[in-house]
């Protein structure tokens, strides 16, 4: 089906893009009913109004390449990546793709309970355009890829989730296409699976594949890819690094959630996390790299600041400011105040400002974290609790430069292994 | 049109799983499973063929059997009961499968072929069903018996051409899906499949003549039921209808296919 160029595992000397994205644009046409868009396929009905989705996206993905598809809700990602698919018929413009293009969006269409998981993987790869030979030569690599043993043969509605995942994930790629779509946050089953996905991913994108990957996660974006598009309601607002794209995309939210930062005092409309009586509050809190820079995407290991400001309503005899970070599922990773650091401010007057700058190194796992806030008057703010900010400001981890790690904290260790002939005496020790 | 059969032939495997996975599921944990696929058919002719028979044993000119009436009745069911679960699935089809097609990428000739096969199983087991009762019943009809695959192929380009005109048409116009059943209720008593067409008074026998499956279920009682091969420029007339009721269905089908993932 595909004229085009497969260079499979030739370097990427081919100028020629995989993807070529020309004027694209789609809108939803509204008509006074539907039967004047009926009689529109047919004449020239004018509709009563017409609303772009996209308009005048252009950009070309040059093989191998991994570009991060950025915007937030309603800016048309979901619109832009469907056309490349071809769900969706752009409504001028065009979409040019050399090769396949699979999308790793929505897994499992098609799977039918009733079904065992190999019945599922060939209605699967057919259903992706592939004969029944050309799935009985992967079949095996699907199975294997899967993991889920005896249960490959077993109906799916025994499965769980997880291995439906696993399943899926292995049918739709078990073929390398030449242009992938990846939804990022999309979770297949466990961390286990979800590294070999990736890795399988990566493996791919080595072999000349380019991705497309789809996040809301910024972390993500600087990671994975080499490039980003940003896209703002309906338009392409900058393509470039992912880390520039990253900051114009970070300014452009903080826009909307600036309230959320910047903490007035006396707002009416507090959110609920928020208590305390209000003696001593927060003004200000972010998060800023050794050289002042305000972050919320910090690397592991990176030197950060928590800037913290606080205003004083009342004259207090004492403040003591704790914060405490928490992972994304709202475990504690870290938290102290200044009474157990012995730095209690006394003798406060109204109308005084304080700043604190908590510096640490962020030896944090990938992901994202809240900052808790509190202000009390001694060791805890069970007494004379003056204000406490549940999710003050929510950063990310990510690994730019570290080896891959697990888990919430970065406690890298030097390793060291010394080899030596187990002597006959002795037993092997080795498990 | 000749790029969408290619189109179709690619994804066979996807149309021959389709079809299996229908009837898997079907009969799936039922202890008798494929069996029930002929018990249900042969239940409902031999409601026709006992009761039926017994209850309104009246003669029909042209069929020397005292189950004449339940042999007419079933001749005729064969036909609409294929016309008819074609065209109710057709209308159906886009916005059933609407995931499927907003989420991937594949010939939609496919949906309609699918449909075809499935339908056809059904039909065919009918008509296994049918033969044993008819033989059973002293009642054959061998040398007109070949007539009942063009039959078929008749029957299906009526029920795909028409079927897949309103199921396109239904993505956009949803009233056409509440409609169509009870269009069709009309349809099946406007034709004669459970009355013999002579007891239709003179005034209405012309107007039901504008009924295509007057002609259709006419055919099929020819050819099961009198033993006499069915006339043949009903026939011609009926596949002229049918194959333009299909090229509009296509062209209609490029004309809405831009803005039809859009409206599911």
């Amino acid at each position: 089906m595909s004229q085009a160029t497969q260079t499979t595992q030739t370097p990427p000397a081919t100028p020629k893009p995989l993807l070529e994205v020309r004027e694209l644009g789609k809108s939803y046409r509204r008509y006074r009913n539907e039967l004047m868009r009926v009689a529109s396929w047919f004449s020239p009905v004018k509709p009563l109004d017409e609303t772009w989705i996209l308009r005048d996206i252009n950009f070309d993905v040059a093989q191998g390449e991994a570009v991060g598809i950025v915007g937030q809700n309603g800016a048309g990602k979901s619109t832009l990546l469907k056309m490349i698919t071809g769900t969706l018929r752009p409504t001028e413009g065009y979409i040019r793709t050399h090769g396949r293009v699979a999308a790793i969006l929505e897994l499992g269409m098609g799977f039918n309970g009733e079904l065992t998981g190999r019945q599922n993987v060939l209605h699967s790869a057919g259903l992706m355009g592939f004969t029944h030979a050309q799935v009985d030569g992967a079949m095996a690599d699907i199975e294997a890829f899967a993991e889920i043993g005896d249960y490959f043969d077993k109906p799916m509605r025994v499965y769980s989730s997880g291995m439906q995942m696993r399943v899926a994930f292995s049918v739709a790629t078990a073929f390398r296409p030449e242009i992938l779509i990846v939804d990022e946050a999309l979770s297949v089953g466990d961390a286990y699976f979800q590294h070999k996905s990736f890795d399988r991913i990566r493996e791919f994108q080595r072999q000349g594949t380019s991705l497309l990957i789809v996040s809301h996660d910024k972390a993500a974006i600087q990671s994975l890819c080499d490039r980003a598009i940003l896209l703002e309601q309906g338009r392409v607002l900058e393509d470039g690094l992912p880390q520039d794209i990253m900051d114009y995309y970070n300014a452009l939210i903080a826009k909307k959630e600036n309230d959320r930062v910047e903490i007035t005092p006396l707002d009416s409309g507090q959110i609920q996390t928020r208590s305390g009586s209000g003696e001593a509050t927060v003004k200000q809190i972010s998060l800023h790299a050794a050289n002042g820079n305000a972050l919320d995407v910090v690397d592991v290991g990176q030197a950060v600041e928590l800037r913290i400001t606080v205003a004083i309503h009342t004259n207090l005899p004492e403040l003591v400011v704790g914060y405490k970070l928490k992972d994304r599922v709202g475990q504690d990773v870290f938290g102290t105040n200044t009474w157990h650091t012995h730095q209690i401010e006394k003798q406060l007057t109204a109308g005084e400002v304080l700043t604190y700058r908590m510096r640490f190194n962020a030896n944090l796992g990938p992901g994202s974290y809240s900052v808790s806030l509190s202000l009390h008057s001694s060791d805890t703010h069970l007494i004379h609790n003056y204000q406490w900010v549940d999710h003050a400001l929510v950063f990310q981890m990510v690994n730019m430069e570290k080896d891959f790690f697990l888990g919430s904290s970065w406690v890298m260790p030097a390793i060291e292994c010394e080899r030596h002939v187990a002597t006959s005496s002795e037993p092997n020790e080795s498990v | 049109m000749l790029e969408s059969l290619k189109g179709a032939w690619r994804y066979r495997q996807f149309i021959a799983t389709s079809i299996r996975h229908e009837l898997v599921t079907r009969f799936a944990r039922s202890r008798i499973g494929g069996a029930w696929m002929i018990i249900h058919p042969l239940s409902m002719v031999l409601i026709y063929a006992l009761i039926l028979s017994a209850v309104l044993s009246a003669k029909l000119p042209g069929i020397e059997s005292q189950y004449a009436y339940a042999i007419y009745l079933t001749a005729g069911m064969l036909g609409w009961s294929l016309f008819s679960e074609i065209l109710n699935r057709c209308l159906g089809v886009f916005i059933e499968n609407a995931n499927l097609m907003k989420k991937l990428v594949f010939p939609k000739i496919a949906l309609p072929v699918i449909i075809t096969g499935s339908c056809l199983i059904n039909n065919l087991a009918l008509f296994v069903v049918i033969l044993v009762v008819f033989a059973v019943l002293g009642h054959f009809t061998p040398s007109t018996l070949p007539w009942v695959i063009v039959l078929t192929g008749i029957t299906v380009l009526l029920a795909l051409g028409l079927g897949l005109m309103l199921g396109i048409l239904n993505v956009f116009i949803r009233d056409i899906g509440q409609l169509m059943p009870i269009v069709l209720q009309f349809l099946f008593w406007f034709t004669p499949v459970v009355y013999p067409a002579e007891i239709v008074p003179a005034s209405l026998q012309k107007l039901i003549a504008f009924n295509p499956l007057f002609h259709l279920v006419g055919a099929y009682h020819d050819v099961l039921a009198y033993g006499q091969a069915p006339s043949l420029t009903a026939l011609a007339a009926l596949t002229v209808l049918g194959a333009g009721l299909v090229l509009i269905s296509a062209l209609l089908f490029r004309k809405a296919s831009p803005e039809m993932v859009d409206a599911l």
